[in-house]
């Protein structure tokens, strides 16, 4: 099976002041197609950072980060936007939905990037919306719905562009239970039923136990903590 | 296609944004406003003195002073010069065949001000019979014209409004009581509107001269000035200089017209200094508090430049709105405005209408466009440099 993802000995190092803090060491990880994967761990443990390498939103100090087929950590700032714009969609913990913007007109966002029409990022638009069950909360501010539904907007968002990775930062992690079943389980059938690759952050072991691999990062460094696509595919 | 699309939807978003920071606009829209008042209400008094300066002078009349005199004030013909004058060829004739010269003498005569009570210098000059043949744009609005030998006088309608010279007032000066017989206008504020008129043979006998200050003629046509200058210069009993009096008149305006515009530029830019500091704290809190917004559009794959476009867009809106603001302030308060100013060796104060003129109104937007674009700039570059995954972790 081929790799949505491909790190090789990836360190990254941030300086604070006089301070330099290694993040992660020298890691190796792969991240084959259609896989659901969570990264798990402390807080400062690195999984953050991790998951913002392979989402193109920051650069290694050194190795090789590879995401759908191509060395993103060898391209400028504005190739990576144009990257990220083409490859992964994007879901954080807050949402981060644009507060002026109906819900419809935030799922368009990415779409303004594309060279479709207007007619036919409507039309998008709409099928997104039937997607995650928000047909009727359409032209609804993000002040006028609930977190979870919120955050069915974000996916929804994430989705419209069908990128080839869906990264995603605590994505329940401001919901209740109730709310964060209905997200997961969301996020479960994209991935199972459209194929779409996914990797999640999470502190939260419920909604980890819906990913189909879970990585722990520890100081810097991974380790496997189960291969459980045999008994999610169940 | 696509970059247009992005950058007015990320500038669509950032003016959206806008009713939530309103404090910080106003700032920006009124420190603007304030700049575009104030540079525009001090050049609209350079445009006006300057029309007013070049109003009283007409390119079909000649102004002939003593040799190396650069006023009319230091200026002094002689009264046996004057025929010689009055003889010289390219000098336009009246209907019965005489030539249009007047012959004038200036003096100063203490007015007091009707609302202050201060005493203040007004210009007296003295004119023969055919200056309103000579200046057709002078008539009568009130009372009738004086009479030669008499001490009679007609006034500037705007000495009349400000000093409350009307018919019947009288004046003081040289051993003899004047009385005011009329009130004259020249069609708006000019030079002569802040003048007393008499009769120059009257002036002439209470002040015991026998010089007058300046001679004046209609030029007969095109090429009569040059035929005129070259005539007075041949005449060995002359020594005089000759002047277009449009020319001359926008000679004596020019200094203290650019004197004006450095006022104006001068306050104006310390100003804009001032105002461009309001602008940038406003527009580096704008970014600051829209950090997330503009981290997640760079996340989506938003490029850096609509994110620039934006913050330019919104600096440069709220700058035009300033500026309007600024403009229609000036407009209304100091356009038409009549306001006086003392010049040296234009003695008295001249009366001039301020004018606020489009291409004032044009170069403040000018003015609000280049504070808002440098006021813009600096947040705009921050707001493309910010690190996207630091700007997404720092609400986390």
């Amino acid at each position: 099976m081929s790799s949505v993802a491909s790190l090789h000995n990836v360190i990254k190092r941030y300086v604070r002041g006089k301070q330099t803090i290694e993040v992660l060491h020298q890691l190796d990880l792969e991240v084959p197609s259609g896989q659901f994967l969570a990264l798990m761990g402390p807080s400062g443990s690195g999984k953050t950072t991790l998951l913002n390498l392979i989402g193109g939103l920051d650069r290694p100090t050194a190795g090789e980060v590879i995401v759908a087929g191509e060395r993103i950590d060898q391209l400028s700032s504005g190739q990576l936007a144009k990257w990220r714009a083409r490859h992964v969609g994007f879901v954080f913990q807050f949402y981060n939905l644009m507060p002026m913007l109906s819900a419809e007109r935030n799922i368009e966002l990415p779409l303004l990037l594309t060279s479709l029409s207007s007619a036919q990022r409507k039309r998008n638009v709409a099928a997104a919306l039937e997607l995650v069950g928000l047909t009727t909360h359409a032209k609804h501010k993000p002040s006028e719905l609930s977190g979870g539904q919120q955050q069915r907007v974000a996916i929804a968002r994430a989705l419209i562009a069908d990128p080839t990775l869906l990264v995603c930062d605590e994505p329940t992690g401001d919901l209740d239970r109730a709310s964060a079943s209905d997200i997961l389980g969301l996020i479960q059938t994209l991935n199972r039923q459209q194929g779409k690759a996914v990797i999640m952050v999470t502190h939260d072991q419920k909604a980890a136990d819906y990913a189909s691999r879970i990585l722990h990062v520890d100081k810097g460094q991974l380790v496997e903590a189960a291969d459980r696509s045999a008994a999610t595919a169940a | 296609m696509s970059v247009l699309r992005q950058i007015s939807a990320v500038v669509g978003m950032n003016l959206r944004n806008l009713p939530q920071r309103r404090g910080a606009s106003l700032v920006i829209v009124i420190g603007i406003a304030g700049v575009v008042a104030v540079l525009l209400s001090v050049l609209a008094m350079a445009v006006g003195f300057s029309r007013t300066i070049a109003g009283a002078g007409s390119p079909d009349r000649a102004l002939i002073l003593s040799g190396g005199a650069l006023q009319e004030a230091m200026s002094s013909v002689p009264s046996d010069a004057v025929p010689n004058i009055t003889a010289a060829p390219g000098i336009a004739r009246d209907s019965a065949g005489r030539p249009i010269v007047d012959a004038e003498v200036v003096a100063q005569v203490q007015v007091t001000h009707g609302d202050t009570g201060k005493p203040t210098n007004v210009a007296l000059r003295g004119v023969g019979s055919e200056e309103f043949a000579l200046r057709p744009e002078v008539h009568l609005v009130a009372g009738r014209l004086f009479r030669p030998g008499l001490h009679e006088l007609i006034v500037g309608q705007s000495l009349k409004t400000r000093y409350g010279l009307d018919i019947g007032s009288h004046l003081s000066f040289q051993n003899g009581d004047w009385v005011v017989v009329g009130v004259f206008t020249s069609n708006g504020p000019d030079l002569l509107d802040s003048e007393i008129l008499t009769d120059s043979q009257t002036l002439l006998s209470a002040y015991q001269r026998n010089w007058f200050q300046s001679v004046t003629v209609r030029l007969a046509g095109p090429g009569s000035f040059d035929q005129l200058k070259r005539a007075l210069a041949a005449d060995p009993t002359l020594h005089v200089d000759v002047y277009v009096e449009s020319a001359f008149r926008a000679a004596q305006s020019r200094i203290l017209n650019l004197i004006l515009k450095w006022i104006g530029y001068f306050i104006g830019g310390m100003m804009a200094a001032g105002a461009l500091f309001g602008a940038l704290n406003s527009l580096y809190a704008a970014v600051s508090s829209r950090s997330l917004e503009i981290a997640t559009l760079r996340a989506i794959g938003f490029g850096s430049g609509s994110v620039i476009v934006s913050v330019l867009a919104e600096a440069l809106l709220l700058s035009i709105g300033g500026a309007l603001i600024g403009a229609l302030c000036a407009w209304i308060f100091f356009d038409g405005h009549v306001s006086s100013m003392m010049v040296s060796g234009l003695e008295p104060p001249i009366a001039f209408a301020m004018s606020v003129t489009p291409g004032l109104i044009v170069l403040g937007i000018v003015w609000a466009c280049v504070i808002g674009l440098i006021g813009g700039l600096f947040p705009a570059i921050r707001a493309a440099r910010l690190p996207v995954a630091r700007a997404l972790n720092a609400v986390v």
